[in-house]
């Protein structure tokens, strides 16, 4: 059983499990099952914003900073799948060296699409077995455009969001309206120009933001390119989740992701049981009728359901 | 849900030239598969390890520099030592004849010069793979 294998470390059971996880093969459920028990002891950091910033070798950096302090890493790195192949030119790996030498640190990357219930639901069984595996910490870093920061923060206890210098007026975490989400905020590439006025910028929206309850979210400006600033960083990061568990924000945070876990699965089995029930054949056929406009998809389904109770 | 195949693409030494081994790794992604492209300057440790975490079907080497007789068995060599045979090697660079028999004999399932063309390339990795598979 690979669950077993994966709780004693074995990096090949943990790549097997997460291959078929991906391809929807039904004894994964079984494995992830017996896994969860294990599982809930990881930090989970995401690490997101716009594309070109930098955060494949911040993500670098942090695990190497991690390590000096003996924790274990694992690493989802997701990049964007071809809408039109499906096929995924997954790069990240080039920009975290360094980490990829050190035998205690697992990276797998991932594509962005195609996954069964989205990126979130992938991801999530991704750190569910890292986290069984025990990696005391699991870095996802995301693609950063549009719907994909909000799916981290259905997954990670912190966010940290990466800026660089100069990209235009504003701030394109505010323009992606994704300020909320970050917890702690980094100036990456802080050697080049303009990065005291990004650092206004970012604390300037900040401070308009709604209150995060206690928490005062931290901007650190970086090189990660020459690993400076990282140790600030991986402090603000271990200092949030101190924050999360003194005030009851982790357990409260736990429940709600475990909730929107539970009911998305609920909701595919369900959707899966349906589609089955009825017929592949039957449903293609209610599908053509609505496209005729000879029914409304909201008629159609309550009667599949009336139909299904009886 | 189907199974996408994953290749690893790296180019293993000193080499530099990675033009290549960037051609072959779009054309393996606008065919549907998932390309993990590891770059530069990689060790054959570096590249079974990365081949084990990311459980690729194929690693894909790009070698110019003249160092296949001593990379790619390595690659093969580590395969075996982590019981991941089933993982398939192909290569693409400049190799003479007698150097790609002998790599044949020794495992590796293809092997492409410079400019062999990549629709035929992605054609035999998805057969190869298949087959592979079938196996199973």
């Amino acid at each position: 059983m690979l669950a077993q294998r994966i709780l004693s470390g074995d990096k090949r059971a943990a790549a097997r499990l997460m291959t078929m996880v991906e391809s929807g093969v039904e004894d994964a459920t079984k494995e992830l099952a017996e896994l969860h028990v294990h599982t809930g002891n990881a930090h989970i950091i995401g690490i997101t914003g716009p594309p070109g910033t930098g955060k494949s070798t911040m993500v670098d950096k942090l695990a190497l900073d991690y390590r000096k302090k003996g924790r274990t890493v694992g690493i989802i790195a997701v990049d964007p799948s071809s809408p039109f192949t499906g096929g995924a030119f997954l790069g990240d790996r080039i920009r975290m060296l360094e980490a990829s030498k050190d035998p205690e640190v697992f990276i797998r990357s991932m594509g962005s699409r195609n996954k069964l219930g989205g990126l979130a639901r992938g991801t999530n069984d991704f750190i569910r077995i890292l986290d069984a595996m025990g990696k005391d910490v699991i870095l996802v870093e995301t693609v950063g455009a549009g719907q994909s920061e909000v799916d981290i923060v259905k997954t990670a206890q912190t966010t940290i969001i990466v800026e660089i210098p100069g990209l235009g007026d504003d701030i394109q975490a505010v323009k992606a309206g994704i300020l909320e989400i970050g917890d702690i905020f980094v100036v990456n590439k802080a050697d080049r120009d303009g990065v005291e006025r990004t650092v206004r910028e970012l604390q300037a929206m900040l401070e308009m933001n709604p209150d995060k309850s206690g928490w005062q979210p931290p901007i650190f400006e970086t090189i990660a390119r020459d690993s400076k600033g990282i140790e600030d960083v991986t402090e603000g990061a271990m200092e949030h989740m101190e924050f999360l568990k003194k005030s009851g924000k982790f357990a409260k945070n736990l429940r709600m992701r475990t909730k929107a876990e539970f009911l998305e699965i609920i909701r595919e089995e369900l959707g899966e049981y349906i589609i089955e029930k009825k017929g592949k054949e039957e449903i293609s056929g209610i599908i053509d009728r609505i496209a005729g406009r000879k029914l409304d998809p909201y008629t159609a389904a309550d009667e599949l359901l009336k139909e299904l109770e009886n | 849900m189907e199974r996408k195949i994953r290749v690893l693409v790296a180019k293993p030494g000193l080499d530099g030239h990675d033009r290549g081994a960037k051609v072959i790794a779009r054309a393996f992604r606008d065919a549907g598969m998932e390309v993990i492209y590891t770059g530069l300057h990689q060790t054959p440790e570096m590249i079974v390890e990365a081949a084990l975490q990311e459980d690729v079907d194929v690693i894909g080497l790009s070698l110019l520099s003249g160092a296949h007789m001593t990379l790619f068995p390595r690659v093969l060599e580590l395969l075996k030592q982590n019981d991941a045979e089933d993982i398939l090697v192909i290569g693409g660079g400049i190799i003479p004849e007698e150097d790609e028999k002998k790599l044949k004999a020794m495992g590796i399932a293809a092997l492409y010069g410079p400019g062999a063309p990549t629709l035929e390339i992605v054609e035999q990795v998805t057969e190869l793979v298949a087959k592979r598979h079938g196996d199973e």
